[in-house]
């Protein structure tokens, strides 16, 4: 497949991601980049600069809305994507209401809770609909403990075990791991023949 | 019995076992976990309930915050 066969094939579909941190915003970019053609983003918070060091947002940010803001960088890079952004704090009804119409949706929460909470939503409400989780990318180094495994539509990125501490921190390289093989599996699921 | 556990073979002595029996078998003490026997999500309320046989396929996924 070449670079324009890919872009044909991907303008016409839709991929939500929710949570706009370090794995949504770096997964979207890389979805945008390749022509992903609607992607629907939703986050309730807003950039501080303790996250520039592993989210893709600039200085000159600092203190907006991540969901909008990340719109703006995606059409800084590919201004033919369309983005539909939302700032509120995802729920169950939220999830149904967004992402119904999403071809593939990216969970990329940080808090454990909200994890579970969207995979039984999604799992219940739309068991067809492949989800993308983010499991496990705290700290530095150990490469060989990432990995993807699936159960089902339910595809999992991490290492599904380190969890984040004041001594573990979550940093870009290994968070930006994590978010790329998310949207390497979005990119997978789309091209399927 | 013998079941799939997270992509590997395991042996328990019982016949059947619940989610919950499962869990403490395995010490699995996570707060924040989801559980699919042969692909269908069981939800919380049924750990207790659900039941896991001979050749079912399990998948528990511990989930930890970051992101």
């Amino acid at each position: 497949m070449t670079s324009a066969d890919i872009k044909e094939k991907l303008k016409n579909r839709t991929v939500g991601i929710a949570g706009c941190g370090g794995l949504g915003s770096n997964c979207a970019v890389a979805l945008a980049r390749v022509g992903v053609g609607t992607l629907i983003l939703a986050d309730f918070d807003v950039v501080t600069e303790s996250n520039l060091n592993r989210q893709y947002y600039f200085l000159s940010q600092v203190g907006e809305p991540k969901a909008p803001c990340l719109k703006r960088v995606i059409h800084q890079i590919n201004p033919s994507v369309s983005v539909i952004a939302y700032e509120v704090k995802l729920d169950p009804e939220h999830i149904l209401r967004y992402f119904k119409d999403c071809d593939v949706i990216v969970e990329a929460f940080d808090q454990a809770d909200q994890k579970e909470m969207i995979i039984e939503t999604v799992l219940s409400a739309f068991p067809d609909k492949p989800l993308v989780i983010g499991v496990g990318m705290a700290g530095w180094g150990m490469n060989e403990t990432i990995h993807y495994r699936n159960s089902g539509n339910l595809h999992i990125c991490g290492d599904e075990v380190t969890e984040i501490s004041e001594s573990v921190p979550p940093l870009a390289p290994r968070v930006g791991v994590v978010a790329n093989m998310q949207a390497n599996v979005v990119l997978e699921i789309l091209l399927k023949p | 019995m013998r079941i799939i556990l997270n992509n590997a073979q395991e042996e328990f002595c019982e016949d059947i076992m619940t989610v919950n029996e499962l869990l403490k078998a395995k010490t699995f003490t996570f707060k924040m976990l989801v559980v699919k026997i042969n692909g269908n999500l069981v939800k919380k309320d049924e750990y207790s309930t659900a039941t896991i046989k001979d050749n079912d396929d399990v998948m528990v996924l511990h989930l930890v915050s970051g992101g």
